[in-house]
């Protein structure tokens, strides 16, 4: 089979991706998605706060996967659900399989990546301690409450306060379940505030900070865990250790997103976020493969997934109708000072539609500083800010006109602000 | 009432109890736990070792050379992966020379083939990925790797074909002469025997005392293990064992069948037996130890760890002894006991036959597995085949490993098929990968509920108490 765009993945950046490459004059589109409908993850987040962005209105995230899935609909673009892609291959040929049409190859013109993350685990952390029933990812608890019906358990302790954890809590709690705290490693949580206030301040469940889960207990089912606080390098303190009696423990510890098909098609990686380098038009190392949403770096909030999503199928139809434009004056955006990463990777100003958004994290919790962003003749744009932390997405927009001026490369750093 | 009857289902009881499958016999298998391989056989290294560790004269080295031999047709038979890739074991410095020249010379009178001392640049240019100061090492090429709990079950698999019966999830409370048979009690009621296997690992000197047979004890030796994702399956091709010391083998660095990299064990003793806890500090050991061997050990790939428990014996060799008339201990298995195994299992049924127990080989015993083939290690026309037959193999489950449905149904509806989640990551590897079940374990649970049909809160991860799902939601 031949097509023009094959979209891997289709959830809120599929299908973002999807309606704008069509919008955009292509109509040889094929999403892939492995589960038994469209919409991805936000599917099973039934809780509400979705869209403000892009719809400015708070939907859930079901109703915020239906606007876009009625979209697709009545454009008619195609997709084939329960279909897992086996195989990528740099010259953008895709293995497929599904229950109808079994095993499918498909030779594309450009793809776009759109796999989004999964959760970090137990065993990705070592834990130590026993192997026993009632250990989850948040995640998959909750598939298993908001998809199946079923509750995982009574007691809970949950380790991470990134989001999904926190929605976690309020969600267990609603369900009738005690859920006895949240411990967080880092002196800062790692989801969004509103997440804290709304799931666990308005529940009076508890938010360590600087605390780990050192042990698990329970030969069958978990019996409690030991938390410990832990010293500046993250090692537990000799003599704080405590007993939680618990039967589940909850792990929010982090997303990763998942590259192994990109890997496989040679597209470089970032291992900061270990997401694809990707360009202004969310083009990856692999001329034609685009990838765009939490398979390049994982966000908070959907919207800047789908603002994200619209630019890769916007970048992808250029692509295959030859209007976009070879990478030969190109320059890099660089995270220095305070700034983890920035995402996109790397501008070749004459593709930039209008402006660039350009996201990035901050590596620490920093009050009072500006961030800047500054290239080889001095600063390009700078902006005050009370408070970053790590747990919340930065978004700077550059215009075309500032970005057509840069001189070879693009620092985004964060300084003191002067007293 | 049974002729045979096997306590423990780990891999000795299997390769004994398939051993009399050959037999117009009625043979029980009991097992305390609630699958095959549940105990020592399922955090074991999977290393089948070639046999110049264990001293001259000892059962270890007498058993550990045949095994080693009788492997690579066993698993061709039972269709279970087994790689010969050979193993080193590195040398530092002087002293440690003179250690492997010893394996050497011990290798040799054991009577191991294909052994021999490699200098550094050989070694080196075999595996560019250890220490720059190893200085040389003693490399048996017959060593080779196999999954231990997928052998042990299709061992059991093959056995239940040709008509050995399995009771799972029984405990072994009392054992006792009645007339001329013993009457074997159990949670589960009461069994006879005319005769009886003692293969129950860590807990066979309990089962010896039941018999009365000459004491000895097991001393539980808990060892930790590290498992690296496959993108790290390439650091080393072969296993890599470090000098011996008193402790043990030392640390080593291996690849597993499926193409991943797993460090340990350490030794420590512990004071319950089924403890299978790890620890901080163990992990630590064992990280410490593999860095030794190997650079470019990359932490951030770990995706579980885990832990197994010996099952030393007191008496310093494998017990394969007669503890009271018509019964046989193949006790204090510890390692190389799954190397060992094969062989073991004829000379514990010699044992039985010497004391009577009549062998009439079976006309029609089946050596081969049926339908053994996961989806992903298919060929292209197998796979086509496969689809066109039946849909479930097009519905891809464990992301990470690629297991269809069709797979895991495999997996249950075979003989001794899964009951648990975690008998369904032993059997078809769901939940094995990178994820950890964190996108499989629901849609297995689900699985198992409908073929099995009962409810989902029924399933279980293990044994029983190990419930998945407390309830329906509101």
């Amino acid at each position: 089979m031949e097509r023009d765009l094959v979209i891997i993945g289709g959830g809120p950046a599929g299908l973002a991706a999807a309606i704008e490459a069509k919008k955009n004059g292509i109509d040889d589109i094929l999403i892939l998605e492995r589960d038994k409908r469209l919409g991805g993850i936000l599917q099973q987040c039934i809780h509400n706060g979705f869209g403000l962005h892009v719809f400015k209105e708070q939907l859930t995230g079901p109703e915020y996967a239906q606007r876009f899935i009625d979209e697709v609909e009545a454009l008619g673009i195609d997709y084939k659900l329960e279909t897992m892609v086996l195989h990528l291959s740099k010259d953008k040929r895709i293995t497929a399989l599904n229950p109808k049409d079994g095993l499918i190859e498909i030779k594309a013109k450009a793809i776009i990546l759109a796999m989004g993350c999964r959760e970090r685990t137990r065993g990705a952390l070592n834990i130590p301690g026993s192997r026993p029933a009632g250990i989850f990812t948040a995640g998959s608890a909750q598939r298993f409450v908001n998809m199946e019906g079923y509750m995982v358990g009574k007691k809970v302790v949950i380790l991470g306060s990134g989001d999904i954890g926190l929605i976690m809590a309020r969600r267990m709690t609603l369900e009738g379940a005690e859920v006895k705290m949240v411990v967080e490693i880092m002196p800062y949580s790692t989801g969004l505030k509103r997440n804290i206030v709304q799931c666990l301040e308005d529940f009076d469940i508890p938010l360590l900070f600087n605390h780990t889960v050192t042990k698990i207990h329970g030969k069958h089912r978990v019996e409690g865990v030991t938390i410990a606080r832990v010293n500046e390098n993250k090692r537990p303190i000799e003599g704080t250790e405590k007993f939680v009696e618990c039967d589940t423990l909850l792990l929010s510890v982090g997303l990763i997103p998942e590259n192994e098909l990109s890997r496989e098609a040679d597209i470089d990686i970032n291992p900061i976020t270990n997401g694809a380098y990707v360009s202004e038009l969310m083009e990856t190392s692999v001329e034609g493969i685009f990838a765009c949403g939490n398979v390049v770096h994982v966000h908070d909030l959907v919207d800047y997934v789908t603002m994200e999503s619209y630019l890769a199928g916007y970048g992808a139809a250029k692509y295959i109708k030859g209007e976009r434009i070879k990478w030969e004056k190109i320059f890099k955006t660089i995270a220095m000072k305070g700034i983890r990463y920035v995402v996109p990777n790397f501008i070749c100003p004459q593709n930039i539609r209008e402006e660039v958004n350009f996201y990035m994290r901050v590596n620490d919790v920093y009050k009072n500083v500006y961030l800047v962003v500054r290239d080889k003749k001095g600063v390009i744009y700078k902006i005050k800010k009370n408070h970053v932390s790590p747990g919340e997405m930065e978004r700077i927009k550059l215009s075309k006109e500032i970005l057509q001026r840069v001189d070879e490369e693009l620092v985004f750093e964060l300084k003191e602000v002067e007293e | 009432m049974f002729d045979v009857i096997i306590v423990g289902a780990g891999i000795v009881g299997v390769s004994i109890a398939r051993e009399l499958s050959r037999y117009d016999l009625k043979c029980l298998v009991i097992e305390k736990s609630s699958d095959i391989a549940n105990g020592s056989t399922k955090a074991n290294s999977g290393i089948l070792h070639a046999g110049y560790d264990a001293k001259e004269g000892t059962l270890k080295a007498k058993f550990n050379v045949l095994g080693s031999q009788m492997y690579e047709e066993i698993c061709k038979e039972l269709d279970v992966p087994y790689k010969r890739n050979g193993s080193l074991v590195l040398a530092f410095d002087d002293e440690d020379t003179k250690q492997i020249e010893t394996l050497y010379e011990r290798g040799l009178k054991n009577g191991v083939k294909e052994l021999s001392i490699i200098d550094k640049n050989t070694l080196l240019s075999l595996e560019p990925n250890l220490q720059e100061n190893v200085v040389g090492a003693l490399y048996a090429k017959t060593a080779a790797i196999v999954s231990p709990f997928e052998l042990a079950i299709a061992l059991a698999e093959n056995a239940n074909e040709n008509g050995v019966e399995f009771m799972l999830n029984t405990k072994v409370d009392k054992i006792y002469k009645e007339k001329d048979h013993f009457v074997i009690e159990t949670n589960k009621g009461a069994f006879k025997s005319n005769y009886i296997v003692n293969a129950a690992g860590l807990f066979s000197d309990e089962i010896n005392d039941m018999l009365g047979g000459e004491k000895f004890r097991i001393i539980p030796r808990r060892g930790e293990y590290c498992l690296f994702d496959k993108s790290s399956g390439n650091l080393v091709t072969r296993t890599i064992f470090q000098p011996p010391s008193k402790k043990g083998k030392g640390i080593l660095v291996a690849p597993t069948v499926h193409g991943n990299l797993f460090v340990g064990p350490n030794a420590r003793e512990i004071d319950i037996r089924d403890d299978v806890s790890t620890s901080r500090e163990g992990i630590e050991e064992i990280i410490r130890g593999a860095n030794r061997s190997v650079k470019n050990l990359n932490l951030r790939d770990i995706i579980t760890s885990f832990a197994g428990v010996r099952a030393t014996p007191s008496t310093g060799d494998f017990v394969i002894n007669i503890p009271t008339k018509n019964a046989v201990n193949a006790a204090g298995i510890e390692s190389p006991g799954l190397t060992a195994a094969p062989a073991i299992a004829p000379y514990v049924v010699s044992l039985l036959e010497n004391q009577g127990l009549k062998l009439y080989k079976k006309a029609n015993f089946i050596n081969k597995r049926k339908n053994t083939k996961l989806f992903i290690n298919m060929t292209e026309d197998e796979k086509r085949n496969a689809l066109s037959v039946n849909s479930l193999y097009g519905r891809i489950i464990c992301r990470c490993e690629h297991i269809t449905e069709g797979d895991i149904v495999n997996a249950i509806k075979r003989p001794l098929g899964a009951r648990t989640v975690d008998g369904v990551k032993k059997r078809v590897r769901a939940g094995m990968g990178r994820c950890q079940g964190g996108f499989c374990m629901p849609r297995v649970v689900e699985i198992l509920s409908r073929e099995l049909n009962v409810p989902m809160t029924e399933i279980l991860k293990s044994e029983e108490g190990s419930y998945i799902l407390t309830g329906r939601t509101k």
